[in-house]
């Protein structure tokens, strides 16, 4: 894709002001980092408040009669265990079991919403509107939302001046319908970093109030796309692209818990996922840790076990809270206990590295469902 | 605008050679401009004392947050001095290039080499500063 063709979200001449490098990311010019540095700018997220500008995410809206039952047959998880108010981590499979894109899906009294990544819109759209059945209208508004996520130990009491909703009884995975700095948006307890936030979203005509609300001294730091990617491989969330694609299915990804073979309706993937479960899955998704200094695995570099070529490193980085290199890979389902050792190479260099349990980082402020949904 | 000390000589590839004291050793690392690209520094993986280079060799490498990247050898010569401070604190290379954020010191081969890099000017220009 050519520069002149990237988007750009409603903050984009805020990010410029605030000095940002920005870089192309999934069609959209997006800023990776702000003069504050990425190890900071994540370190501020572990112990904080900080702001990122999220609204390159897409978002589908679902309405009509039959919107909870049509969204419950493109995803795996169930749209009929959620309660108005509520959200779902979920994904769109193929007829093969594997992942389309994973997704949020939020229900609301009268539509359901559905954010998607923002690499897969025009895919997911496609695929969605193909599988179209009943009395149920589809719009995708992800040209007509700001989204920015609020983030660190601090969210809440950061947001709390600013809105009438009470957010300590907005759970995890719940949202509210209300106003944030006097703009109309609804507020919703979810996030990707491993800390306590908030996922905001509004209208772009609002975004530079809602930034200004928000961003300042005194108030949250911006954050960019890079700490963004820190955060969520501490916590070992998949990313679209790297841990999870079409060639890889939820319960080799460690997601079996967000397929629900049981929900009586028979969506998309669910005959070929009966079958993978049935069987066990060949591999598995792993996290691991360099036992050697000085290098950082990277996405795409070769893994070997035992001296064969098994896999990739999918997600791999310096962790910025552990002080060190830490990476995702898909291993044999008989070789993924923790301590089972390997061998990366890194641009030409053997790496030996070290199966570990999942999450790398178990001291986030993120306040989990006491029911998952 | 990034810091680009005149008395330096500078590669196309964000080098910088500084003359020592001593006037057959230069010490050598990445300019400011290199460091503020690269973001922060994670490891600097850094020759022995006594290994040879020749004019372009790669003589390490630098791994930051988001990317790696190779360290080329400006001029030829012999490793005399390695900074022992960037295993404990690689973040030097983003906080001071020119000073506490050096890489090796290096006695060169043919001073001539010298001549044949950038000038602050030309450096400058390269960057399109």
């Amino acid at each position: 894709m050519s520069e002149t063709e990237l988007k750009r979200t409603p903050f984009y001449e805020l990010h410029l002001s605030l000095k940002a490098k920005m870089i192309p990311f999934a069609g959209f010019e997006m800023p990776v980092q702000y003069p504050t540095g990425i190890t900071k700018e994540h370190e501020i997220v572990r112990t904080s408040v900080g702001v990122f500008d999220v609204s390159h995410m897409g978002e589908f809206e679902f309405s009509g009669p039959d919107r909870n039952a049509f969204v419950n047959r493109i995803t795996c998880n169930d749209v009929g265990a959620l309660r108005d108010g509520q959200a779902q981590y979920s994904a769109i499979l193929s007829d093969q079991g594997t992942f389309v894109d994973d997704c949020i899906v939020y229900r609301f009294d009268d539509r359901v919403m559905m954010v998607v990544n923002a690499a897969n819109i025009e895919k997911d759209w496609e695929f969605i509107t193909r599988r179209k059945a009943g009395n149920v209208r589809i719009k995708n508004i992800s040209d007509e939302v700001a989204l920015l996520a609020v983030q660190g130990p601090a969210s809440e009491s950061l947001l709390q001046p600013l809105t009438k909703i009470d957010l300590s009884k907005l759970h995890y995975y719940h949202f509210e319908v209300g106003s944030v700095a006097g703009v109309e948006c609804f507020v919703a307890r979810t996030g990707y970093t491993g800390e306590d936030g908030f996922e905001l979203f509004f209208r772009p005509a609002h975004a530079e109030v809602m930034w200004h609300a928000l961003v300042g001294p005194g108030r949250a730091a911006p954050v960019g796309l890079g700490a963004r990617d820190s955060l969520r491989l501490e916590m070992g969330y998949p990313l679209y692209g790297s841990d999870i694609d079409e060639t890889i299915n939820p319960y080799e990804a460690g997601l079996g818990w967000i397929v629900k073979l049981d929900k009586g309706v028979p969506f998309v993937g669910r005959a070929a996922l009966e079958r993978i479960k049935e069987k066990g899955p060949a591999r598995r998704l792993v996290g691991f840790r360099c036992l050697e200094k000085g290098v950082i695995p990277r996405h795409g570099y070769d893994v070997y076990l035992n001296g064969y070529k098994v896999d990739i490193v999918r997600s791999g980085g310096f962790s910025p809270t552990l002080k060190e290199a830490i990476g995702t890979t898909y291993l044999p389902i008989h070789s993924v206990a923790p301590g089972t050792k390997f061998v990366i190479d890194c641009r030409g260099k053997k790496v030996e590295a070290e199966v570990v349990k999942l999450p790398f980082y178990t001291g986030g402020s993120v306040k989990r469902a006491k029911k998952p949904a | 605008m990034s810091k680009i000390p005149e008395d330096l000589h500078y590669t196309e590839e964000h080098e910088y050679v500084k003359q020592t004291d001593d006037p057959g050793v230069v010490q050598i690392g990445i300019t400011d401009y290199a460091q503020s690209e690269l973001g922060d520094v994670v490891y600097v993986d850094l020759p022995e004392v006594g290994e040879k280079f020749a004019r372009m060799d790669v003589f390490g490498t630098i791994e930051a947050v988001k990317a790696v990247s190779e360290l080329f050898c400006p001029v030829a010569g012999e490793v005399v001095e390695v900074n022992e401070a960037l295993e404990g604190d690689p973040s030097l290379v983003n906080k001071d290039p020119y000073g506490e954020g050096w890489m090796i010191r290096l006695r060169i081969r043919n001073p001539a080499e010298l001549d044949q890099l950038l000038t602050a000017a030309d450096y400058a220009q390269h960057i399109g500063e």
